[in-house]
Order: structure tokens, then C-alpha cells, then sequence
């Protein structure tokens, strides 16, 4: 039983090995090595259950040779809540890679892909089970390699290797920021151990804020906070899509967990953290979409998504840290609560829409919005695991995303009425907030659905495309189905988050959340459910009745021959939405000069590159970079000048400290 | 019983509400005007009617006028009547009820991309545009009502309670009945957002999305408008005259006259203003999102 979580590691991570075989049995390897990963996930998985039930079950406590490190796992219901969904979902996508990145069409790079996707999922296994910072950065570091190797899969496409770089720089810069945290944790407490008891009594006011700003760039690099975000949308949407699912449904959640997992040390953390948090979480919200509706590219807009839905759950978790900053446990559970479960929904319905997205890559071989449409009836399947996952993303009743969103919701209505200004403010400024994420989330989203998959073909490929095999659209039909569970019957999930929470914060009571309210959603939406097939069953009866004309064109006003090119497209339809934040996104828009009454043929071009990449950070570099070249004498690439550098270090260090 | 008149009342009254508001209309221009049933009259007729529908079109296309009705529907079983409880309330049932619209609009929109004409695509960009401005100000509005009620559901907030609050914070509620009366006509399509009278204009919204539908699919379509007209306004009548006479057949005709002056109210509006350009649509809802947070920071003084 101990030893349930380390085996689905150990089985994941060795799951890559047993696709290295020749290539004449490459399909062999193929089918044992994903074998090997579900099997991991249903240990995994079936080890998350014992973690909420009893977490003591699950210690294993051994001695290791590093200074201050401890072979320390505890899988207790808050490491459970992030494990139930990275097992889901790395088996659903590893599934999925057998069709879609099969050795077959990818005799290159496949062995790798799944190689390294086994190393990721094991290195995320173990950062959430670590409860010694020397583990819980090992395996982040093994996470975040392993992701670098997978998004660099296609490393011939420039595209590609520019946004692996990008991602390497900013998950190097993210550890480097976490050393630092743990060494100031290690320097304030004497102990590398996550028992730590109360920091806060300890810890001077100066190095609670070095703490937590230690903690909010490292976890929110991870977590694509904004304006933390910027390796995000490419690596989401060069790496292959069942990598972009667990990247964007699991891996950036580590974040989430770190900072979550961390601010469980401090029972009555300073004001000020739980409202940097909500303010970071309504700007990413914000932005996020907005950023989101003006992309061209498919992945690329459900990867800003990514940094929208984040900036729920910091949302959700700046609610909780400022309800114990204040003493109010009504916004710690109604917070945390909606935070964490979020975190399922978005790991769920993301992996979703990426998956679907994957499937339209595969099918049509273009990730540009514009270039596709009518896919609908090309290919069914994959237009209503799309339709599912857009209604769950924008929060709409009756899929689980609503059910996340009402919780944080609670949340900020019990806040704004709080008599105390602080907790008014994050009411006031929060709930209105979310109501414009999620509006905006619906202009995105709808708009994406109709592109892609409604009105007619944009392309003649796209017009050829066809739905793709059930090893595809199998696991996303798993996955809607589980939103749909969600969303249908909430009260089944509170149990999970009560104990999550209450881990995260003892002093909870032992129920979070309006549990009777949640059944009552659950009536509510049955009732929409009805009324829907009511209504559906009126309309077919009523055109059974009377005849219905199908085989004519579109009713163009008039005009007769309607061709696919006139059909409003994705840049248009958001066009007045990206000018409301033209101020924070600075469109770009090339626009050709028409002069004399016969001008000349033109195209428009707009584009919306990522402001806090393109503005801030590269011309940075661009500055900086002629210093660092100086330093690249020192880096020739010999291991023993490294060696010489390591002990020069160390016999410096000891000279100063002793 | 009284959940029997709430159903009977919602399924049966929204269509009158647009005959008397177009009623109001015809005073105003001086003309006699269509019937006050006369709406009765046209989905009668649109129910038996057959209808084309395009080739580049799938299901969604039906589903729009589907799941806006349902949702509409859904809706109207959560808003108290007057005095009277509504047949379903939980906590949290006041954002149900904002994110069931956005279901709505969520199909109504994609059922126009299905079309794939270019009209309907700008109606769809329109409506998702003003919507998304339209959310904020109604949560403002929330906000303030549940600050002064102490929980989120609307059995409380246009409770008995609600009658007290006038007494105290007053300058609060006619602030924010007024932004909700503004997202009404927002969300409604009434002028000064929409015209409801246009077809076939470049600068209409709603009527543009529906263009291509018709017999059965158009009826519900014009029953789902009416229908939200009579949701919304039971809410704004709701914030406006929370008067209980304590005896519960008076207080439905209580509830009927609120309802009747809101759409007069709406009729007014329409005769005596004239649609905004589009440019200025954005700023009215601005306006509304505004006048609903002075109202909350006049409570928080």
C-alpha cells in the first residue's frame, strides 16, 4: 500500500524504455510503453483515493546521503487532489499519442516523445508527493526537462526551437527563484522538511515578503501567471497536441500547487499576499482572454486560455489567504474550494479542447482558425468534444466548469459584504471581474466553435478532412464525459475538496462549500436538461409536421451564390473586442495602401504578439546579450574547467560561512 | 399553487407584454397599431408553418432556438414573482441565473455562425461584444443586493427584507434599479441598443443573428425574446416595488401592475429615444456598470 504512488512513478518513468525497441517491433514497444503509463495512472490513481481517505497510509520516510534531504513522501488529500488529475489525464493523453504520434508517421522523434512524456508525468508524480524540498526539486526539475525535450520534438521548425528556448530560460529562471525560497525557508527554520509547523512566528516581516515574492515568481512562472506567462502560448502550441493537454491541463498546476502547498506553512499569512494574488489572478483572467480572442492560431489561443483560467484559480486562492489573513473561514473554504477544483476542471476540459484541437491538426494539417470551417460534418465526433469542452471552459451551466466558478463566486459575494475594507475591495473588484472573464470567455470561445467546426470549409484540404480513429476520440470521450459528471452532480465532489482543504487550512470545519446548494444545482440543471429536450422534441415534431426545405444555399440577403470566402471570420468577429484592450495588447495591423479609383489588389494582415515577450523581455535580452557574450570565455563546454569552478566555489563558500 | 399561477403566468403572459409595449409605441406615433394580441396571432401562425433551411447548416443551427428558449425558461423558474417564491432557489442561484443567459447567447450565436453568411456573423460578433459588457454591470448590481441581503440567492435579496433596505439605502437601489433596467433593454435588444423593428440593417444586432430561421424555429425565437423580456422585468419590478399587500391574490396584481409599467416604461424608452450609433453602445453599458458601483461605495461609506 506504502509504496502505491512511488510504483506508478517508477512505471511511468520507465514506461518510455519499453518504446526504445527496434524498429521492426516500434509498434510493440509503442502499445507496452502506453500500457505501461495506464497502468501506472490506474495505480496512481487508485493511491490518490487512499491519499484522501487516509493519508498516513501512504508515508514513506527513508534517509538519503544529501545534505538536508530525506527520502520524505506524504500523499495526503491535497497532494491527491493535483495527483487524481495528472494520472487522468497523462493516460487519456497517452492513449491518444498512439494514434496521433505513432512511430509510423513519426519514425524520428515518437520513441522520444514517448519517452520523455513517461519522464514528465513521473517527475510531476513526484513533486507531488515530495515533502522534502531536495525531492520536490528534483522532480520538478525532471518535469521541467522532460517538457523541454517534448516541446523541442519538432526542433527542425525554427518556430519550435525558439519556443523551447523560450521555455527553457523561464523554467531555469523559475527554479532559480525556488533555490532561493527553499534556502531562505531552510535558513529561517534549519529544516528542508515540509512539516514545518508555523514559519510565520519565526520568519522576520522582511523575509515573509523575500518568501513569498521568492514564491510568487518561481510557482508563477510554472503556472504562466501574467505577466509570468510569456513561454506559455508557444510552447503550448508547438509541442505535439497530447503534450499540450498535460502541459496545459496538469503541468502548469504545479504551480498552483507549489504556491498552494507553500502557503500552508504560514496559518496567518500577511494581508498583502492574498491580494497580490487576486490582483495577479484578475489581470491574468483578464488579459488572458482578451490576448486569447485575437490569436490565429488554434493551440495558441486555447494556451492563453490556459493563463486565463490560472488567473481563476489565483482568483480563487488570493480569496482563501486573505479570508485567513482576516480571520473569516467562509472565504478561506468557499476560496480554496473553487480554486481546487478548478484546477480539476481545468485539467480536464483543457486536455479536452487540446485534444480535440490535436485531432483538427491531424485531420486538416493547419492550427490557423481561418484556414478551417464546416468540420462539423467532417468530423462529428471531434465538433461536440470541442462544443463540450468550450460550454465547460466558459463556465456555463450544466458543465463543471459553472460549478468551480459558482464556488469562487460565493466566495466574493460573502467577501464584498464583509464589513472589512480589504476583504470588500477583493469582493467588489472580483466578482464583476470574473463576470467579464467569463463573458468574454463565451465571445472567445463561440467564436472558435464556429470557425472551425460550423459554416463551410475555408480550404480544399479542409474540405477532405475526416473524423479520426477511437484511439483520438476515445479518451476525449472520457474526459467530457468526467466534465459532464462534474458539472451534473457537484455534491459527489465535495467530500475530495472539504479534506483538501481542510489539510490546507486545519482550523476549516470539516464541510466546505454550500454542499445543499449543490444538490439543488444539480436539480436546477436537470431542469435545464428538460427543458431543452422538451423544447427539442417540439421543434423536430413541428418540422415533421410541416415540410422542411433543406438542399438551398445560405439566405445571403438575397445574393444567390454565397462562396466561403464571404463568411465572417475569427479575426473580424473579435475585432472590436481586441480594440476595447488595444491599450494593453498593442495589435499590430498591416493594412494595404488604396489609392485611385481601380486600387490595386491587397491584403490586410493583423496580428497580436505577446506584449510582455515582444516588448519587455526580448529587447532586453537584445540589450544585455552583447555583456553576456563576454562571459562565454569562461563556459568553453570542458567539464574539468567546471569541475575547477565547483571547487573554487565551494572552498569560497566555506571560507565565508565558517 | 401558487408555483401553478408562477408556471402558468410565464408561459402565458410574456407575448402580451410586447403587444402592450408596441401598443405604447402606436400611441406615441399617433398611429392604432397592431393588436395587443397580435403576437399570440403570429406564433400561432409560425408554428404551422414549414421552413427552409440551408444546406451549409447542421444541428447546432437548431439547437440555438432550442437551448435560448430553455435557458430563458430555466430562468424564469428562479425569479420571484412580486411577493411570491419562485418554484426554485438555492444559494448561488443568482449567478446561475446571469450564466443561464450566457448559455443562451452562447448557441444563439454559434446557430448564426452556422450559417455561414456574413450577416449573421456580424450580429454574432455584435451581441457576444455588448454581452460582454453587459455581465459586469448586471454583477455590480448583485453585488449591491447581496451586501444589503447577506446571501446570494434571490428568495433573499428581493425578499421582505428588500422593503427596509429601501428606507435606508435608497439612493443604492434606484441606482442600481436603474443599471438593471439598462441591461433589460441591453439584453432584450430594445432601443436605444437595438431596434427590434429593423431587418436587413447593417447597424441591428439580435435580428440579424435570425435571419435564416424560420416557421417553428422563428416562434420560439420571438417567444424566448418576449419570454426574457418578462424574466428580466420581473427582476427590475422586483428591485423597484418590493411591496407586499399580505394578502397573496393582491399581491399578483401588485406584480401584474409592476409589470405593466416596466414595459410601458420600455415603450416610452422606444418611442421617445432613438437607437445609439454602435460606437456609443459600449459606453451606455459603461454608464450602467458605473451607476451599479456608486451605488455599492454609497453603502460602503
Amino acid at each position: 500500500m506504502r509504496w502505491l504512488i512511488p510504483c506508478a512513478i517508477a512505471l511511468t518513468a520507465l514506461s518510455g524504455v519499453a518504446g526504445l525497441l527496434p524498429a521492426r517491433r516500434a509498434r510493440l514497444g509503442e502499445l507496452l510503453a502506453v500500457g505501461l503509463v495506464v497502468l501506472g495512472a490506474a495505480l496512481g490513481l487508485a493511491g490518490s483515493v487512499v491519499g484522501f481517505v487516509a493519508s498516513d497510509a501512504l508515508r514513506i520516510d527513508l534517509p538519503w546521503s544529501l545534505p538536508g534531504a530525506r527520502l520524505l513522501v506524504r500523499v495526503d488529500a491535497l497532494s491527491s487532489m493535483f495527483l487524481a488529475p495528472l494520472f487522468f489525464v497523462s493516460a487519456a493523453g497517452a492513449v491518444y499519442g498512439l494514434s496521433y504520434w505513432p512511430v509510423r508517421e513519426h519514425p524520428r522523434d515518437a520513441r522520444g516523445v514517448r519517452l520523455y512524456y513517461g519522464l514528465t508525468v513521473a517527475g510531476l508524480a513526484t513533486v507531488l508527493c515530495a515533502a522534502n524540498a531536495v525531492l520536490f526539486l528534483v522532480g520538478w526539475e525532471v518535469m521541467a526537462l522532460g517538457a523541454f525535450m517534448l516541446v523541442g520534438t519538432e526542433h527542425e521548425r525554427a518556430e519550435v526551437r525558439g519556443a523551447s528556448l523560450v521555455y527553457l530560460v523561464s523554467t531555469r529562471a523559475g527554479t532559480l527563484c525556488l533555490f532561493g525560497f527553499f534556502g531562505l525557508l531552510y535558513a529561517i527554520t534549519g529544516s528542508l522538511d515540509f512539516d514545518l509547523g508555523a514559519v510565520a512566528g519565526r520568519a522576520s516581516a522582511t523575509e515573509l515578503h523575500g518568501l513569498f515574492v521568492l514564491a510568487l515568481c518561481g510557482f508563477g512562472l510554472k503556472a504562466g501567471l501574467m505577466p509570468l506567462h510569456v513561454w506559455l502560448p508557444g510552447a503550448h502550441a508547438n509541442a505535439p497536441s497530447h503534450v499540450s493537454a498535460l502541459m496545459s491541463g496538469v503541468l502548469l498546476k504545479m504551480g498552483v500547487y507549489g504556491l498552494v502547498r507553500t502557503t500552508a506553512f504560514f496559518p496567518t499569512p500577511p494581508l498583502w499576499w492574498g491580494a497580490a494574488l487576486v490582483g495577479c489572478g484578475v489581470v491574468s483572467g483578464i488579459l488572458g482572454v482578451a490576448f486569447a480572442l485575437g490569436q490565429h492560431d488554434l493551440k495558441r489561443l486555447l494556451a492563453y486560455h490556459s493563463v486565463e483560467n490560472i488567473g481563476i484559480i489565483a482568483l480563487g486562492l488570493g480569496l482563501a489567504l486573505v479570508g485567513r489573513s482576516l480571520g473569516a473561514p467562509a472565504l478561506v473554504g468557499l476560496g480554496l474550494a473553487g480554486a481546487l477544483l478548478h484546477v480539476w476542471n481545468h485539467g480536464l476540459f483543457k486536455a479536452l479542447l487540446f485534444l480535440a484541437a490535436g485531432a483538427v491538426v491531424h485531420a486538416t494539417g493547419t492550427r490557423e482558425i481561418d484556414a478551417l470551417g464546416g468540420l462539423g460534418k467532417r468530423m462529428p465526433k471531434t465538433a461536440l468534444a470541442f462544443l463540450v469542452g468550450s460550454v465547460a471552459i466558459c463556465g456555463l451551466p450544466p458543465l463543471n466548469g459553472f460549478v468551480s466558478e459558482l464556488l469562487v463566486y460565493l466566495g466574493l459575494f460573502e467577501a464584498a459584504a464583509s464589513p472589512d475594507a480589504p476583504a470588500w475591495l477583493v469582493g467588489a473588484l472580483g466578482a464583476p471581474a470574473l463576470a467579464l472573464i467569463g463573458a468574454l470567455a463565451v465571445a472567445c470561445f463561440v467564436k472558435v466553435y464556429g470557425v472551425v467546426f460550423l459554416g463551410e470549409p475555408r480550404s480544399a484540404k479542409v474540405d477532405k478532412a475526416h473524423e479520426v480513429d477511437k484511439l483520438m476520440t476515445g479518451p476525449m470521450a472520457a474526459l467530457g464525459a468526467a466534465c459532464a459528471l462534474i458539472g451534473l452532480a457537484p455534491a459527489l465532489v465535495m467530500p475530495a475538496l472539504a479534506r483538501a482543504a481542510h489539510t490546507w487550512a486545519p482550523e476549516l470545519a470539516d464541510e466546505v462549500g454550500p454542499v445543499a446548494s449543490l444538490a439543488w444545482l444539480s436539480l436546477a440543471n436537470g431542469l435545464l436538461l428538460g427543458l431543452v429536450l422538451v423544447a427539442a422534441a417540439w421543434l423536430a415534431w413541428r418540422a415533421r409536421a410541416a415540410a422542411t426545405v433543406r438542399d438551398v444555399p445560405t439566405w445571403d440577403c438575397g445574393y444567390a451564390a454565397p462562396t466561403p470566402r464571404m463568411q465572417y471570420t475569427a479575426s473580424s468577429f473579435a475585432a472590436t473586442l481586441v480594440g476595447f484592450f488595444a491599450f494593453a495588447l498593442r495589435p499590430s495591423r498591416f493594412r494595404p495602401e488604396l489609392v485611385g479609383p481601380f486600387p490595386q489588389r491587397g491584403t490586410l494582415f493583423t496580428s497580436l504578439p505577446d506584449v510582455v515577450l515582444g516588448r519587455l523581455i526580448l529587447p532586453a535580452f537584445a540589450l544585455i546579450g552583447p555583456l553576456l557574450a563576454r562571459l562565454r570565455k569562461l563556459t568553453q563546454g570542458s567539464v574539468h574547467t567546471y569541475l575547477l569552478y565547483m571547487l573554487v566555489a565551494v572552498v569560497a563558500a566555506l571560507l565565508v560561512w565558517r | 399553487m401558487h408555483y401553478l399561477v408562477h408556471v402558468l403566468l410565464v408561459l402565458a403572459l410574456p407575448p402580451l407584454l410586447l403587444g402592450i409595449a408596441n401598443r405604447v409605441k402606436a400611441l406615441f406615433a399617433g398611429r392604432r397599431g397592431p393588436p395587443v394580441l397580435q403576437l399570440y396571432f403570429d406564433l400561432a401562425k409560425l408554428a404551422r408553418k414549414s421552413t427552409v433551411q440551408s444546406r451549409t447548416t447542421s444541428f447546432v443551427f437548431r439547437a440555438g432556438p432550442v437551448v435560448a428558449l430553455a435557458t430563458t425558461a430555466c430562468a424564469a423558474m428562479l425569479v420571484p414573482l412580486g411577493a411570491h417564491k419562485a418554484p426554485l432557489s438555492f444559494g448561488g442561484d443568482l449567478v446561475f441565473f446571469a450564466y443561464l443567459f450566457a448559455l443562451g447567447r452562447f448557441f444563439t450565436v454559434a446557430a448564426a455562425l452556422d450559417t455561414g453568411s456574413a450577416f449573421e456573423g456580424m450580429g454574432g460578433a455584435r451581441e457576444v461584444t455588448f454581452g460582454a459588457l453587459a455581465e459586469p454591470a448586471l454583477f455590480f448590481g448583485l453585488l449591491v443586493l447581496t451586501r444589503l441581503g447577506g446571501a446570494v440567492r434571490f428568495a433573499v435579496v428581493l425578499g421582505p427584507g428588500l422593503a427596509d433596505h429601501w428606507v435606508e439605502a435608497a439612493p443604492s437601489l434606484v441606482l442600481v434599479a436603474v443599471s438593471l433596467f439598462v441591461v433589460l433593454l441591453s439584453e432584450t435588444c430594445r432601443v436605444p441598443f437595438d431596434d427590434p423593428n429593423t431587418h436587413l440593417e447593417l447597424t441591428m444586432i439580435h435580428e440579424v443573428m435570425v435571419l435564416d430561421h424560420g416557421g417553428p424555429a422563428l416562434g420560439m425565437i420571438l417567444y424566448g425574446a418576449a419570454m426574457k423580456l418578462f424574466v428580466l422585468g420581473a427582476v427590475v419590478v422586483g428591485v423597484a416595488l418590493p411591496a407586499s399587500s399580505g394578502n397573496a391574490w393582491l399581491d399578483w396584481l401588485l406584480f401584474l401592475g409592476g409589470m405593466l409599467g416596466c414595459t410601458v416604461l420600455v415603450g416610452v424608452v422606444e418611442s421617445i429615444m432613438a437607437r445609439l450609433k454602435l460606437v456609443a453602445v459600449p459606453k451606455l453599458l459603461v454608464t450602467a456598470c458605473l451607476l451599479s458601483a456608486v451605488g455599492l461605495v454609497l453603502l460602503v461609506r
